[in-house]
């Protein structure tokens, strides 16, 4: 498949009741999947003959914190054949497992570690999931939208314990967060004052 | 009677020079040989991907320099890269062929750091010494561009941040006459290298198979066979206008991806040439007010480029809703930056896909029944550099 319009029908057709929603953006195709799909879909785009994303790029998580669906995860695939990105995609709620794509891609699995250090997502048949990039003993899940940028805890050597010791973080002033709002749509805080005194008038 | 023999648990690095950063290494051996490889990584995380969340556009590109710290300003292209696809702006062709010289540069920079490493790792002193005398030289050119040899924070989307300073052309033409007689140098020290192949040839074997399920890119991909290079798959800025080869090896060991990288920097050498040759003045960043900041003179004369200096230095450019994945080839391979942007100044998600991550997870892989010695061997032709592993 040389041309991404092609690709999308190829797909739509193939995959019918398992896709939700195709696009094409940038020069690539987004696909939207449910979870329980993802095996399926990912077996057929790699060993199909008019297909094959045959690398793995990345694997990871979108965090909207609002939403019942809070997670979105994100595949991004590679064609080197036909020179396609695919960049698929489906969301979960914060307990839901999903399944590992080790067994398709070795190469998941250092990267499904990572999505499970760093947002808490847990997966299902990984051969080892340990975290990976924080530190040992670490607690909490740091790119989560409601982890602060600061951390919890800092690190630092005690003369009188003589050894390394883990404290709660203080800060001499806490992280500024200046609100830049344009000077013609006026602040947010300002905006809802005004319409306080807007209704008591 | 029978003895029992059990497995040796070798605890390699964090501060092992061969090491090439902070890594930890579990090793399982039998006698000799590696049975197994437990990669600890995450010493020198950093978390600049939460970081860059909270950080406008423009401020968040320094992070993008103490990635890959060898070759900054590759970094800073893809991320360049992906604000200007989502925004939809023309970068004006002066500082399309200014980000690809100095992309260039920053291949040299990596190549000759990796090459002359790995070097050193097996025993031969001699190459880094004279490596990074050139190393040295092209740091001036990034610092009299940027004002800073390494953290350049010199690309902006839209262009670049100043125009080049004047004779730095010629002094960059310069270097490519006399840099090529260093690579013949360094080449008559290694490549018929008795000690030199001993230690690489047919050691750490990747085979086209495993290099595509391993995430492999770059030089790592090449060695084994595939021809693939972004900058001529999926051209980007102005490299569709030039001519390169891309050099690809036969075997995948160690050896050929050194003769890749050696290849690499003389192809690297002709691009910077012909950026050097095709460049006409022009401007570097573009003219949209409302993304580039505005010059000093005319800040000095109008009104509204001042209020436009303002804003782009307090609030910063807004970027629209969208998602995309931009990468660029970096000297370590395929460097990706995943953004998702919410309308607002600062970026809502922004993954970095760094190419040493994939590379160092199939330590394991690679190294499986090979002798401890060709530990640093393998590491060393990996291209590791750990503020990218790490973010």
């Amino acid at each position: 498949m040389n041309n991404l319009i092609d690709l999308e029908k190829k797909i739509n057709s193939e995959l019918t009741t398992k896709i939700n929603k195709t696009s094409i953006k940038h020069n690539q195709i987004y696909v939207e999947i449910d979870k329980e799909d993802l095996i399926d879909v990912v077996l057929f785009i790699k060993t199909n003959k008019d297909i094959k994303f045959r690398q793995l790029i990345d694997i990871t998580v979108v965090d909207y914190p609002e939403e019942t669906q809070r997670f979105k995860i994100v595949y991004l695939f590679l064609s080197h054949e036909f020179n396609h990105r695919l960049i698929l995609s489906y969301t979960i709620n914060e307990k839901e497992l999903i399944s590992s794509l080790t067994s398709i891609f070795p190469s998941a699995n250092w990267m499904e570690r990572e999505v499970f250090d760093m947002y808490g997502v847990n997966f299902k048949d990984h051969p080892d999931l340990r975290r990976i990039l924080t530190d040992y003993g670490f607690e909490g899940h740091p790119l989560r939208k409601d982890f602060p940028l600061t951390g919890h805890s800092e690190v630092r050597y005690s003369e009188e314990k003589k050894k390394v010791i883990n404290e709660p973080v203080k800060l001499e002033q806490n992280y500024r967060n200046f609100d830049y709002e344009s000077p013609w749509e006026g602040t947010k805080y300002i905006k809802e004052i005004s319409e306080i005194n807007d209704k008591k008038n | 009677m029978t003895k029992k023999i059990k497995n040796l648990n070798l605890n390699f690095g964090p501060q092992h020079p061969a090491a090439h950063g902070v890594l930890r290494l579990i090793l399982e051996l039998d006698g000799e040989v590696v049975e197994k490889a437990d990669p600890h990584i995450g010493l020198l995380h950093r978390g600049t991907e939460k970081l860059i969340e909270n950080k406008t556009y423009m401020q968040a590109v320094p992070y993008f320099d103490r990635l890959d710290y060898v070759a900054p300003m590759n970094q800073e292209h893809a991320f360049a890269l992906a604000i200007e696809k989502i925004l939809n702006i023309d970068v004006p062709i002066r500082a399309q062929y200014i980000r690809v010289m100095f992309c260039e540069i920053g291949r040299i920079l990596s190549h000759i750091l990796n090459v002359t490493t790995q070097a050193l790792d097996v025993g031969a002193l001699t190459p880094s010494l004279w490596g990074f005398e050139e190393r040295e030289t092209l740091m001036t050119f990034y610092e009299r561009v940027s004002g800073s040899r390494l953290h350049a924070n010199y690309f902006r989307a839209g262009g670049v941040h100043q125009d080049l300073p004047a004779g730095l052309e010629n002094d960059i033409a310069k270097f490519c006459e006399s840099f090529p007689k260093i690579i013949n140098d360094l080449e008559n020290l290694l490549t018929d290298n008795r000690i030199f192949k001993q230690r690489n040839v047919d050691i750490g074997v990747v085979t086209k198979d495993d290099a595509l399920n391993y995430s492999f890119s770059g030089v790592m991909i090449r060695g084994s066979g595939i021809p693939w290079d972004l900058r001529k798959s999926q051209p980007y800025d102005c490299y569709g206008q030039l001519e390169f080869k891309i050099p690809i090896g036969k075997n995948g060991d160690c050896y050929d991806r050194y003769l890749c990288r050696i290849e690499e920097m003389k192809e690297s050498v002709s691009i910077i040439k012909q950026c050097l040759s095709k460049m006409e003045k022009g401007p570097i960043k573009t003219f949209d007010g409302k993304i580039s900041p505005p010059s000093k003179k005319e800040i000095k004369q109008s009104m509204e480029a001042l209020i436009h200096h303002f804003k782009l230095f307090t609030e910063g450019y807004r970027v629209p809703k969208d998602e995309i994945y931009t990468a660029v080839e970096a000297p370590k391979g395929e460097f990706g930056v995943y953004l998702i942007s919410d309308g607002s100044s600062k970026p809502y998600k922004c993954k970095i896909r760094a190419p040493g991550f994939s590379h160092l997870q199939s330590m394991d892989y690679l190294i499986k029944g090979h002798m401890l010695a060709d530990v640093p061997a393998v590491l060393g032709s990996l291209d590791i550099v750990f503020g990218e592993v790490d973010r």
